[in-house]
């Protein structure tokens, strides 16, 4: 704005005009300031103390949640935290859940993107249908595949057993090993449609050029998308690969719903732990410092992804 | 150059597919909101119910009193009410927050910035301890007011990134066309940039929307009677218990996949160009 001030007094002594882009700043500054009085009120208020005031939180053994002097321990959560083994079965549990449902709507999501782009007739309706998993409430989804599982009533049990896959009812959900693949499952069916369309996306800002460019040369189809669709995908991947990462790290809603972190926390991940801490056990103090450990992750994380959406240079960043 | 026949019968026949896979739950979902209770505990399944009815959307519309029909129709009732005025207070609040921190210049813009693109990414895990322990001394734990303002701490931020991404995209020129013509900035604001942000604005409002519909931990931890209740926690509870109405809960489920579902198709092109520019928190 300093520039447009200058130009208002060409020629003008320096001093004049100087003082004239002083005063077009300080207007610029108030005018700044008095649009962001209302969201810096409530950013502040209600996003920024909470996450501070769950800090100092962290450092006492509040067991209550009533106001009162509760004692300060120092690390004393945190080192009970990361010396626990249910929260690093948890840890362990979480990262297995985020690697496996990551990587597969990733593949999946990528072989839907191609259809997606490819010339289907009735295209529209496709991605109509590519859509709707998206819109689905994620406990809607959850309970929708705790039902499909269910051990007497379940669709699944149904299909395997006329089929003649199985003889007997399974209960998937009430099974170790089972169920935190049933979740994933879950998750995957739900997310792969997002995943789809953020490469979607990716997909066409791909030059039709390249391609028609390969094909003169007589590249097959398979080298083709080797090398043109994959390296000139790769930011459209990385954004994927980190956001959902990220919100996998975080899985709470669809472990809830579906098993409660059961059976006998098999399906435990670190956020439902912490709730559970937190909320059923009335131990704040401890739940903040787990908050804490998922922050740290989760921030680490972010950083990553801002890097990485900064250096591909895509729509996303600031 | 045209693909060939292989080519396009195989990418026909995936899409059918996978078409199938993804329509297969929500098929069943909907055969078993209006078939009975007692063909769907029937084993061997029946697939195809010999008895459809609609009764229990009626009951959900129409019944009084304290049960299941009732509760889940003042659930509906409490995840439209808070949803939109924590999208609406946001929206008010955010849209000038956003416009300041994209188009204007001044000193405190950077590390401002930083923090307001850094509270979208916190997790709500890392709010809700102390958010809990203040809504309990407010007194506000099971009432809507308090999950609104529980519901602003993601949508406000999410708003102001949003709505900057997109006032970013509105070119200088025209704001200074408007102030050469004798526009103040406040004028530019309102007369110039706001109408022209109204697609913008739109696209942000229902995916606000969308998440705080979608929203779970907060309406769990908040919520405790009909009073508050959200229909996330509703569906929850009730998938919890030991005999289940499937066909109810399936009913529940529809209607409750009903707002989002209607969104993201007749709003398709938004969707999926929000998808591709940053509109997702998952």
């Amino acid at each position: 704005m300093a520039g447009r001030a200058e130009t208002a007094a060409p020629g003008g002594p320096v001093g004049t005009r100087r003082r004239l882009a002083w005063r077009a700043r300080t207007r610029e500054l108030r005018f700044a300031a008095l649009l962001l009085i209302p969201s810096i009120i409530v950013v502040f208020g209600i996003v920024i103390y909470p996450i501070l005031r769950t800090l100092y939180t962290s450092f006492y053994d509040v067991n209550s949640p009533f106001p009162g002097s509760y004692p300060f321990v120092g690390f004393d959560n945190y080192t009970q935290a990361l010396g626990n083994p249910d929260f690093w079965s948890a840890v362990r549990r979480t990262a297995y859940f985020t690697v496996v449902s990551t990587g597969l709507e990733l593949v999946l999501g990528l072989g839907i993107a191609l259809l997606l782009a490819a010339p289907l007739k009735a295209r529209w309706l496709f991605r109509s249908i590519v859509v709707l998993p998206w819109a689905l409430p994620t406990i809607v989804n959850g309970a929708l595949w705790r039902y499909i599982f269910n051990a007497q009533y379940g669709v699944l049990n149904a299909i395997f057993t006329q089929i003649g896959l199985q003889n007997h009812y399974h209960a998937w959900l009430n099974s170790q090993t089972f169920a935190l693949h049933a979740v994933i499952f879950a998750d995957v069916w739900k997310n792969t449609s997002l995943v789809a369309f953020l490469l979607l996306a990716g997909l066409t800002t791909i030059p039709r050029e390249l391609y028609e460019a390969a094909k003169v040369d007589g590249v097959s189809a398979w080298h083709a998308f080797l090398r043109i669709t994959l390296p000139m995908l790769k930011p459209a991947i990385v954004v994927v690969l980190v956001l959902r990462t990220i919100e996998a790290f975080k899985v709470f809603d669809i472990i809830y719903v579906m098993t409660r972190g059961g059976p006998a926390n098999g399906t435990q991940s670190v956020a439902l732990y912490t709730y559970q801490q937190a909320f059923s056990n009335e131990l704040f103090g401890y739940g903040a410092a787990l908050a804490y450990l998922i922050v740290v992750f989760i921030a680490a994380f972010a950083i990553v992804y801002m890097r990485a959406i900064r250096s591909e240079d895509t729509a996303m960043g600031w | 150059m045209r693909p060939s026949r292989r080519y396009r019968i195989f990418i026909h026949v995936a899409a059918v597919f996978v078409s199938l896979i993804f329509l297969g739950p929500f098929a069943w979902m909907l055969i078993a909101s209006i078939s009975s209770q007692k063909e769907l505990l029937a084993v061997p399944l029946d697939w195809i119910p010999n008895h459809i009815s609609f009764e229990r959307y009626h009951e959900i519309f129409t019944a009084h009193g304290d049960n299941p029909f009732a509760n889940f129709r003042s659930a509906l009732l409490n995840s439209i009410i808070v949803a939109s005025s924590a999208v609406a207070i946001s929206v008010t609040v955010g849209i000038y927050g956003a416009y300041a921190l994209a188009r204007l210049r001044f000193r405190a813009q950077r590390p401002l910035l930083l923090v307001f693109l850094s509270t979208y990414m916190v997790p709500p895990i890392a709010l809700v301890i102390p958010l809990y322990l203040i809504m309990v001394n407010l007194n506000l734990l099971d009432t809507r007011i308090g999950l609104v303002i529980v519901y602003c701490t993601f949508t406000t931020p999410f708003v102001i990134w949003i709505m900057g991404n997109f006032f970013r995209t509105i070119p200088h020129e025209l704001e200074d066309a408007a102030r050469v013509d004798g526009c103040t900035r406040v004028g530019a604001l309102f007369r110039v940039i706001l109408p022209l942000a109204r697609p913008g604005l739109l696209a942000t409002m229902l995916f606000a929307f969308l998440v705080a519909w979608d929203e779970f931990l907060y309406a769990l931890i908040f919520t405790s009677t009909t009073a508050s209740k959200t229909a996330p926690v509703a569906i929850a509870e009730f998938a919890g218990r030991f005999t289940t109405d499937f066909g109810l809960q399936a009913a529940g489920g529809i209607l409750a996949a009903l707002p989002p579902v209607l969104i993201a198709l007749v709003f398709q092109r938004y969707i999926v160009s929000g998808l591709s520019s940053g509109a997702v928190k998952g």
